[in-house]
């Protein structure tokens, strides 16, 4: 808990993995490193690896999700945890049991590792300083504030498609001031180098001074994609287009839509990013999401791997 | 303490796999200095065959202990496994550990129809009942001591005995 982070002990070891944040390059690099060992695994007839033998994991989910909750759990037993699937949403909540109270009950269960997904920003640090030592928390989203993971699997993804960081152009596109991917994403990729990070989004859809994160900012599709290397695309949650942020659905793809023209704009080899699950018609345009620069499958694929990366070390990261 | 060349040791135990290694057979190597030693056996001795390459970080018994290594590499087994006679190249065999982990990662490749072990150097202390068919040299170690193959620039092995690092 010294110098700040929670994430890590005091010897600068990962324990937990709570956002991209404050996180060192040389331990998102070890991430992704070993990550791609994990790939050679997924690939083979047996998917399987003994590493996490007799480990339970649980996975706590307060918020739904289907996507993010399944590449976890493969994750898991791909290294031979034992997974629990707990959708608390609908179950110890409702009776009025407290945050800490379940995870106080589950951890009496000998659980080894959570995997918190909470729409409140900030619970998974709340979990990471309230269990014991030996108990690793792993964020799969808080709020509109971090989606480490997913952030780590973009990386892979980009470096397995661009190679290097140091000389790309990222553009992200959407929704940022609602998103945890985006947040993620960009300490991500300035941490690990990334010289130009844009974020393309009209000002209603913008956190208040994002600028200070490192990024330009573009409210006009065709100048922020002009040239750039990488788009990802983000997904435009239902909800907020009701709200005030947003004209319309329609309004919102004729101008931050991302079409085969718009992209065309872009570097000719760019790549087409988009953590899912996508709307199309909304922000994104089946031919795009589906064409030769769209790179959305594999990013699913590659997320196992991370996944499974980011257990292992935690796990194997005991004080 | 003088240790033997390793490139001499390479050359005699190129020779027993060419002359008792009387089937049809591919190589893999184990990380990091067990993959030195095979690209120089699969160079030497012709082998056909792609060269398979374990790092057997996934499969190693002391993950709780020590956790998960910390530059770990993609395994690459560029053949099918199944019926494979398969011989496993490790650069120092000591107490079979290493040997049973790369057994088992193999198994999750396929079902082999046999698989045997070269080894530069046996420097004994076995924990598990392993045994290499080929071997370079057998010496007795004291167990502070740490025998590691190293691979100069130019491609030349050598051999290098260390004081083990006691654990922090």
């Amino acid at each position: 808990m010294i110098n700040g982070n929670p994430q890590l002990d005091e010897n600068g070891v990962l324990q937990h993995l709570l956002t991209t944040e404050g996180l060192p390059a040389s331990i998102l690099l070890h991430i992704l490193d070993t990550a791609e060992s994990f790939v050679g695994v997924t690939e083979r007839d047996v998917k399987k690896i003994p590493l996490l033998r007799g480990k339970s994991i649980f996975n706590l989910f307060f918020e739904p999700s289907t996507r993010t909750r399944t590449t976890f759990e493969i994750a898991a037993k791909r290294l031979s945890a034992d997974v629990i699937n707990l959708n608390i949403a609908v179950s110890a909540q409702s009776k009025g049991e407290t945050l800490l109270d379940t995870v106080n009950n589950l951890s009496a269960m000998n659980a080894d590792m959570f995997i918190v997904r909470h729409a409140q920003s900030g619970a998974a640090h709340l979990i990471a300083k309230h269990v014991r030592s030996d108990i690793h928390v792993i964020n799969a989203g808080d709020g509109s504030h971090a989606h480490p993971t997913q952030a780590l699997l973009d990386m892979f993804t980009i470096r397995r498609y661009k190679h290097d960081f140091h000389n790309l152009r990222v553009a992200i596109v959407g929704d940022i001031l609602h998103s945890r991917v985006a947040r993620s994403q960009i300490h991500a990729l300035t941490t690990l180098g990334v010289p130009e990070v844009r974020v393309i989004a009209p000002k209603t859809l913008l956190p208040r001074m994002v600028e200070r994160l490192g990024v330009h900012v573009y409210h006009d599709m065709a100048k922020g994609l002009k040239d750039v290397d990488v788009v990802i695309m983000l997904r435009l949650q239902n909800e907020r287009m009701k709200g005030a942020n947003l004209p319309s659905p329609e309004e919102f793809f004729k101008y931050y839509g991302l079409t085969p023209e718009k992209l065309a704009l872009a570097r000719h080899d760019a790549i087409v990013m988009h953590p899912g699950p996508m709307n199309r018609g909304v922000e994104i345009d089946s031919a795009v999401a589906d064409g030769k620069q769209s790179v959305i499958l594999p990013q699913v694929t590659f997320g196992i791997a991370v996944r499974m990366a980011v257990m292992s070390i935690l796990a194997g990261n005991q004080i | 303490m003088q240790l033997p060349d390793a490139e001499i040791l390479l050359k005699s135990l190129a020779k027993k796999i060419r002359s008792e290694g009387d089937k049809d057979f591919v190589l893999v190597g184990i990380h990091t200095g067990g993959v030195w030693l095979a690209e120089r056996l699969h160079q030497e001795l012709g082998v056909t065959q792609p060269l398979g390459t374990l790092d057997v970080s996934f499969y190693r018994d002391d993950f709780d202990k020590i956790g998960l290594h910390s530059q770990v590499k993609p395994s690459e087994i560029p053949f099918e496994v199944e019926g494979a006679h398969i011989i496993l190249v490790d650069d120092v065999l000591y107490t079979g550990r290493t040997i049973r982990a790369a057994i088992n990662e193999l198994f999750d490749y396929g079902r082999p129809a046999s698989i045997s072990l070269a080894t530069l150097v046996d420097r004994g202390g076995r924990e598990l009942p392993i045994a290499a068919q080929y071997t370079g040299i057998a010496l007795e170690l004291p167990v502070d001591k740490m025998l590691e193959l190293k691979r100069e620039e130019n491609g030349k092995l050598s051999l290098n005995l260390y004081d083990k690092r006691l654990p922090e």
